[in-house]
């Protein structure tokens, strides 16, 4: 009978063991894609002060970047806070830091994806300039999104975009959904911004038949947590499962 | 050269959804098992509410050698296969049900007699040309008490509609005689599926709550479902959710004859000279062994059962084993999923929390519950509407052509409208055809180098018109709810991997166009068991996975029963 069960690895065991586990070779996706294995809560002393911010309208400063070089970040973020823009209905992918989410993943999960962009914030830029005269982030939100347009269409291409702008638009858009509409976990829907928008009540490990009626009746008070703020999930540890018992081998084969 | 283990009774090649109910009423005789899973154990915290991880990243922690496997397709012969895509067949201890909708149903009288009984009451030429649909070789009375036993052992929660003939409004009252009510009542209702329950019935349907390996309430020591929102291609957090990880499994190892072996990434099944298999190779962290065994039960999904059996070639089975009829990799197709129909609602329909098996469902138009004599197809497809949203992906979702895809106007729409669209789920009849069929790809090779498998296959007239009839009537019951847009999807064309996938290694009495027997052995190796959607040879309008799983049972107790005469 195989004793089966998971055993329980702190983070740091981990980091320090793996290669001596063999870890990596048995499972790097394991390893390697856990979003426990980085210390990216969002959720640290800053957070009082983003609500602050938040509540006045101020976007928080620029987080050291991860991936990115600080002209890239300049033109993403102003596309950005064009595909979700901060109006009327309140805050926008720019308070939410959509891309501070970009420009985490583009070094982890995304990172298939750096050359992409790497290849694109460059071409819109050359774009803005040719078409505008100016950087793509220092033109006005008018022509930041007749530029946009001209990306979004598939007309900005010949010759400046490598492959067809429309694609390095979509790409961006996607990234910016999911920066402004996912875990805060990830960097991103800072203050839950991009939840609160879409009317989201929040990540739940339990939703009663009582919630459910009080969602029906708009009186659900939003659940301003990520999932990784739940206990039985925040813990800095990763489950592996090495082989608690070799085969057994046949004697005398 | 592989290390050659201790012998064993049976070797379970993969602990999914089959091989995990397989192994209980195996362990229950005391037949040692060795189940071999090339995925690992996950376990409640493995399971966050993160629609990132699970929905976009697509189950980064696991063992995945299915992703390296992937088949590739063609709608058909004269076109060229290609790769890419992924699938949601998952390794791990409990398989693809780690993460399934758990809808199980039962399949209807029907769809076990689909040739003779389309022929006693529309005649012989409604059968569509080109199919290769056979009878199976037993009716539903044969497999019901295999479904009774598996949704007690499993546990499923539901509302009968017909218990010993008498019928129950409240339940689906096209379903066959079941011998006693559910183990739970259904999973609740949300104020959306509850109306949507009163337009159908209002228009003369017959709604009813559908079926789900799923605990509505506690069940054998774990918890009710949470409805928390991320069920769909989310694992349980609280092991509501009734994969084998949680249920059939434990309960076989604590039996003392289960060994479970994980990250064992199975290669090749082995024969001797009589054409009787032996064992199984495998390979784990680059080392290779041989699992020796009196029988071998192959339990994969579809495409790796296929796979698995073309990719073991010897002297006695030179085309791969269990296929000297060549009938390997023929009878294939997959569920007629596609042809979706959504719907725009002036009202948010407070679908935030749920679960894709959660709602109300309408067989009115499902099998042959309706006459067919006016129409020009058989079969049909059931209606299913549930309660299953995130944000990521409501926010990305269609704007109906009512606003652009970004920009203020865009988000404008999405704050009134986020919550106001419903995608239906209809599954329709699908038949096998002569020119559908799965085999090696000539070229694609997966990670280790053996060849990956290729799906030739496409939906003919008979699928697309049962497309097209199924959703004209979703979008009456969307109409008729109040819906002020209406959109349908393509009725199909190339059936490229999914995850109802079905034939391939067909159950049926004639070897010359079957796998295996009607007892789940195949035909040509007395000791090789197969479990699966592969063993199906008709879907129905329903989901597979009960069925496949009352048939792993039936086949695992016909093994117990007759250890004798099939171990030798």
């Amino acid at each position: 009978m195989a004793d089966d069960q998971p055993r329980i690895f702190t983070r740091r065991d981990l980091l320090r063991g793996a290669g001596a586990l063999g870890v990596a070779a048995a499972s790097p996706i394991g390893v390697l894609g856990n979003p426990n294995d980085t210390d990216h809560s969002g959720h640290d002393g800053s957070a009082a002060l983003d609500e602050q911010q938040a509540r006045i309208g101020v976007a928080p400063a620029r987080e050291t970047l991860e991936t990115l070089t600080a002209a890239e970040a300049d033109t993403l973020e102003a596309m950005c806070a064009r595909i979700i823009p901060t109006d009327a209905n309140g805050p926008g992918a720019k308070e939410a830091r959509a891309a501070r989410y970009i420009d985490r993943a583009l070094g982890g999960a995304l990172a298939g994806q750096r050359e992409a962009y790497r290849a694109g914030l460059a071409a819109l830029d050359r774009y803005a300039t040719s078409s505008r005269g100016k950087a793509f982030h220092e033109l006005s939100p008018i022509d930041q999104d007749s530029v946009l347009m001209d990306v979004e269409s598939g007309s900005a291409t010949p010759g400046i975009f490598a492959g067809s702008s429309a694609t390095f638009f979509n790409l961006v858009r996607t990234h910016t959904l999911q920066g402004t509409f996912g875990d805060p976990f990830y960097g991103g829907n800072a203050n839950f911004v991009g939840w609160d928008l879409i009317g989201y009540p929040g990540v739940r490990t339990m939703v009663t038949a009582a919630d459910q009626q009080q969602l029906e009746k708009n009186t659900l008070k939003p659940n301003h947590k990520s999932a990784y703020d739940t206990e039985m999930f925040n813990k800095a540890t990763v489950k592996l499962d090495l082989p608690t018992s070799a085969p057994e081998v046949a004697n005398g084969d | 050269m592989a290390t050659r283990l201790k012998d064993t009774d049976v070797v379970v090649i993969g602990l999914g959804a089959v091989g995990g109910v397989a192994v209980l009423p195996l362990a229950q005789a005391g037949i040692d098992v060795i189940g071999l899973e090339a995925g690992t154990w996950l376990t409640r915290r493995d399971f966050a509410p993160d629609e990132i991880r699970f929905n976009l990243r697509d189950w980064p922690m696991a063992v995945h050698k299915a992703d390296g496997e992937v088949p590739s397709s063609r709608a058909n012969a004269s076109a060229q296969a290609f790769r890419g895509g992924s699938h949601p067949m998952m390794n791990g201890v409990g398989g693809t049900a780690l993460h399934y909708w758990a809808q199980s149903w039962r399949l209807n009288p029907w769809d076990f007699k689909v040739v003779s009984e389309t022929t006693r009451r529309y005649g012989a030429s409604r059968i569509p040309k080109g199919s290769t649909v056979e009878d199976w070789p037993f009716g539903y009375d044969e497999l019901e008490p295999y479904y009774d036993k598996v949704e007690y052992e499993v546990g499923v929660s539901g509302k009968a509609g017909n218990i010993k003939g008498k019928i129950d409004p409240r339940g689906n009252i096209f379903e066959a005689p079941r011998q006693r009510e559910y183990p739970m009542p259904p999973l609740r209702g949300t104020a959306f599926i509850d109306k949507m329950s009163d337009v159908a019935r209002s228009v003369g349907w017959h709604p009813f709550p559908g079926p789900a390996a799923i605990n509505s309430r506690s069940y054998q020591n774990r918890s009710g479902c949470m409805y928390h929102g991320f069920c769909n291609k989310g694992g349980c957090h609280v092991d509501a959710k009734n994969s084998p990880h949680v249920t059939t499994i434990p309960r076989a190892q604590a039996t003392g004859h289960l060994q479970v072996v994980t990250r064992a990434h199975v290669t090749t099944i082995e024969v001797d000279g009589e054409g009787r298999a032996t064992g199984v190779n495998y390979v784990t962290d680059g080392m290779e062994y041989f699992q020796p065994a009196k029988v071998v039960l192959l339990a994969g999904h579809t495409y790796e059962n296929i796979r698995l059996l073309l990719l073991s070639k010897s002297k006695a089975f030179p085309n791969g084993l269990s296929n000297n009829h060549g009938q390997v990799g023929k009878h294939y197709f997959s569920h007629h999923q596609g042809g979706g129909v959504s719907a725009l609602f002036p009202f948010d329909l407070k679908s935030w929390y749920g679960l894709p098996a959660q709602g109300v469902a309408v067989d009115d138009f499902a099998d042959d519950n309706f006459d067919h004599s006016g129409l020009d197809f058989i079969g049909g497809g059931n209606l299913w509407v549930m309660s299953d949203r995130r944000p990521i992906a409501a926010a990305g979702g269609s704007t109906w052509n009512r606003a652009p895809s970004w920009g203020s106007q865009w988000k404008a729409w999405i704050k009134e409208n986020v919550d106001r669209s419903h995608g239906s789920y209809l599954q329709k009849t699908t038949l096998p055809y002569e020119d559908n069929y799965v085999d090696l790809d000539p070229v694609a090779k997966d990670p280790l180098g053996f060849p990956i498998a290729r799906i030739t296959a496409e939906f003919k007239d008979n699928e697309r018109k049962v497309a097209t009839y199924i959703q004209d009537k979703m979008e009456e019951w969307y109409r008729a709810a109040g819906a002020i847009d209406v959109s349908r999807g393509g009725v199909g064309g190339a059936m490229g991997p999914s995850t109802h996938a079905y034939g391939g290694t067909r159950m049926g009495d004639n070897p010359g166009t079957n796998v295996v027997n009607r007892w789940g052995l195949s035909h040509e190796t007395p000791n090789l068991g197969v479990l699966g959607g592969s063993v199906m040879g008709t879907s129905g309008a329903h989901n597979p996975t009960l069925t496949a799983q009352a048939l792993a049972w039936r086949t695992a107790e016909y093994l117990a029963k007759n250890w004798k005469s099939v171990a030798k």
